[in-house]
């Protein structure tokens, strides 16, 4: 079958033979420990915290880790990372790879900023499965307007105290310590900085929250700081400097978030396809029908240019010269075609689309999230634009 | 104790052949290869032999062309701690094959060598006996277990009529079945590991054996399409058409 997950990726003269090999292996892996109970951890809001070591084992917490903390770095590349992504998303519960994979956004800032000490305390217990970090940026008050933050931290002796609150965070009732963006100077970016908050610490709490449009694979929560005392130590990067922390953490978020949406979309073509070869109205094929083709053809068209897209801003990443203005109208690129992809996915299914059970209902329903979290594609153009200095 | 296993690249499991127009081979062209998963099997008996503290050393051998390196550095990565290519060109016949594994058999000596029942592109089941018989060496086909005590090997076989256990004396050959184990999967420090891994190729020449061929193929051609079934009104007309029509009850 042609439009199927894996002949609808085009070619790419980049992967070598331990890409591949890195997919089968990893395929192999997902296909045994999480696919035959992908949908019932879904329908159950929950995923058994077994898997998080054996999801180490395989080496996918570690990938483009340092060695030192139990990661896999030397000879990694962009390609590794994108064959994680990808076959995560062909899972089609993104639940499952926000959850499991959401040290990417929560560990870096400790990884590249972090003190030694810092890096030697976190990341072994996290990259072998043991422990858990989650990245606390969005408040109730606000996500996109990232310089408005309100939570404080408030200078003591050698300990910050720390009041306010966090929402929408992704395994934040799992985590053990979370990456939070803190106001410890005056107002705006320069007042922003990064510490790392154990979740046992005296003063913080957390609630749940289990009603969400997609995902629901994945906790989420709102972390609430009452007077929480935290050593000094655990500041991530110098004070006051955290804006920039944030924002080199995002680039790689956001081709991660690139990379799984379009291969959702290719999720949502291969049902399609396979769907409308099978099912006849009105004495044909529905593939047959000029219009279901011509829907077909067009998710096809939009996941070539996202495909190339993608390979473009991981090449010039690999270089060393990436665009963020390139990277931020890539995440568009991606969500829209996601958006596409899902839509007409849905509407070819017809009736049994509607019905709950099938990768590409659960596709439709995160879409949302993967538009709006990460950087909304408003911001993304907004940052767009001012990276092409309009 | 060296442990030698054999491994095959053929086409993937998954896919679905198909004969070239011409009717001269299968059409192999931009099919998915993969290890054939009887010698997977092999590579995981051999690697978990090594775990528990029996081998020494696991040695992957495949009989190809070059793009078999790609199933060696599978094997590497499952855990096998070196390579040996023997490479040959086009088709190699299994009696060919047994010749050239029963010539690195000499030059490596193992204690055990551990081949798949048969692979999944000729499906022959010849190469692990044959080898048996070149290398004067007892054979335990089919295994569904396998345990070294001292200087034996007893080997559980499956045949038709149940299980059989044989005990060789080591050097000796055993081949896989489906039930001896379920092999793991390779992580991913491991994949880069085996990049590193010690890979030596020879060529027929190099091992004093003659690459020649006593089968023709023919043609190949796709099995007869399944005719479509038909839906009867109830148990009584099956009945009849069983009887009558197909008749094989009576
Ligand atoms: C399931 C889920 C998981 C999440 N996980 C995390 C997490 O792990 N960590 C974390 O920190 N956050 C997380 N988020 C939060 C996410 O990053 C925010 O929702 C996002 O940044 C948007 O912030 P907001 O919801 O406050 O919307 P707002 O900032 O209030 O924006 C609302 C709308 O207004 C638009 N808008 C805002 N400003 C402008 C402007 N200047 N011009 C034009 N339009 C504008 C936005 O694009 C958006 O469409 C998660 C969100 C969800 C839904
Ligand atoms: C929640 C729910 C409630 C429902 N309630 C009722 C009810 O109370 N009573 C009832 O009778 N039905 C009900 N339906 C069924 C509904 O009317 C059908 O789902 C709808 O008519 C589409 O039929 P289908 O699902 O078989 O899709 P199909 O007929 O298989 O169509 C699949 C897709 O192909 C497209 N298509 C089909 N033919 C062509 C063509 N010739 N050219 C171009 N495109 C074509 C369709 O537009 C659709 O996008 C319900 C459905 C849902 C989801």
């Amino acid at each position: 079958m042609s439009l199927d997950f894996d002949s609808a990726r085009m070619a790419n003269p980049n992967l070598r033979e331990e890409h591949h090999e890195w997919r089968r292996q990893l395929r192999k892996f997902i296909d045994t420990e999480i696919m035959p109970y992908a949908e019932d951890w879904d329908e159950a809001c929950h995923i058994p915290i077994e898997l998080w070591p054996k999801a180490a084992a395989v080496g996918l917490l570690g990938l483009g880790y340092p060695e030192e903390f139990g990661g896999v770095r030397e000879g990694i590349d962009s390609w590794h990372m994108w064959i994680a992504n990808e076959e995560l998303a062909r899972i089609g519960v993104g639940g499952i790879p926000a959850s499991l994979m959401v040290h990417g956004i929560g560990l870096p800032p400790v990884i590249n900023w972090g003190s030694q000490a810092l890096k030697e305390m976190v990341a072994p217990p996290v990259l072998s499965g043991a422990k858990h970090i989650a990245l606390g940026i969005t408040e109730p008050g606000g996500g996109s307007d990232v310089a408005q933050l309100a939570t404080t931290a408030v200078r003591d002796g050698d300990h910050y105290i720390v009041n306010g609150s966090k929402t929408y965070i992704t395994g934040g009732m799992r985590a053990n310590w979370v990456s939070t963006a803190v106001r410890t100077g005056g107002e705006g970016a320069k007042g922003v900085s990064m510490l790392l908050i154990p979740t046992d610490a005296e003063g913080f709490s957390r609630t749940q929250l289990d009603k969400k449009q997609g995902w629901w694979a994945s906790d989420t929560a709102t972390l609430y700081f009452d007077n929480v005392r935290v050593p000094v130590e655990n500041l991530i990067g110098e004070e006051n400097q955290g804006f920039l922390v944030i924002m080199t953490n995002f680039n790689g978020e956001r081709m991660g978030m690139a990379v799984s949406m379009e291969a959702s979309g290719r999720v949502c073509l291969e049902e399609a396809a396979e769907w409308a070869r099978e099912r006849k109205t009105f004495g044909k094929r529905l593939a047959d029908h000029q219009v279901i083709r011509h829907k077909i053809v067009q998710m096809k068209q939009k996941l070539n240019a996202t495909q190339a897209y993608i390979r473009m801003c991981f090449e010039s990443l690999e270089a060393g010269n990436a665009n963020p203005g390139d990277i931020a109208l890539l995440k568009v690129q991606a969500s829209e075609t996601m958006e596409f992809c899902a839509r007409e996915a849905m509407q070819i299914l017809g009736g049994i689309g509607y019905m709950r059970g099938s990768r590409v209902e659960r596709i439709y329903r995160e879409v949302r999230v993967n538009a709006i979290g990460g950087g909304s594609e408003e911001i993304m153009r907004d940052l767009a634009a001012r990276q092409y200095g309009l | 104790m060296k442990v030698l296993v054999a491994v095959k690249r053929v086409v993937d499991y998954n896919v679905k052949v198909r004969a070239k127009a011409d009717g001269t081979d299968v059409d192999l062209n931009n099919v998915k290869m993969s290890i054939n998963p009887f010698c997977e099997i092999a590579v995981e008996e051999a690697v978990r032999l090594k775990e528990a503290g029996v081998a020494t050393e696991v040695i992957a051998v495949s009989v190809g062309e070059k793009s078999c390196q790609e199933q060696i550095r599978t094997a590497l990565a499952l855990g096998a701690d070196r390579g040996i290519q023997v490479e040959t060109d086009g088709k190699v016949e299994p009696l060919v094959i047994a010749k050239l594994l029963k010539a690195v058999v000499d030059k490596e000596q193992p204690q055990l060598v551990i081949l798949g029942k048969q692979s999944i592109d000729g499906d022959n089941n010849q190469t692990g006996q044959m080898l048996g018989a070149l290398a004067n060496m007892g054979q335990g086909t089919f295994a569904s277990e396998i345990a070294v005590e001292g200087d034996k090997v007893n080997v559980i076989r499956e045949i038709d009529g149940g299980l059989q256990t044989v005990s060789l004396s080591l050097p000796a050959i055993v081949t896989t079945d489906l039930r001896l184990n379920e092999p793991r999967y390779a992580s991913l420090p491991n994949i880069m590991k085996a990049k590193k891994k010690q890979l030596d190729v020879y060529t027929p020449d190099d091992l004093g054996v003659a690459v020649t061929s006593h089968i023709t193929q023919i043609k190949v051609e796709a099995p007869a399409e399944r005719k479509a079934g038909i839906t009867v009104k109830d148990v009584e007309e099956l009945v009849d058409k069983l009887k009558n029509e197909a008749k094989i009850i009576s």
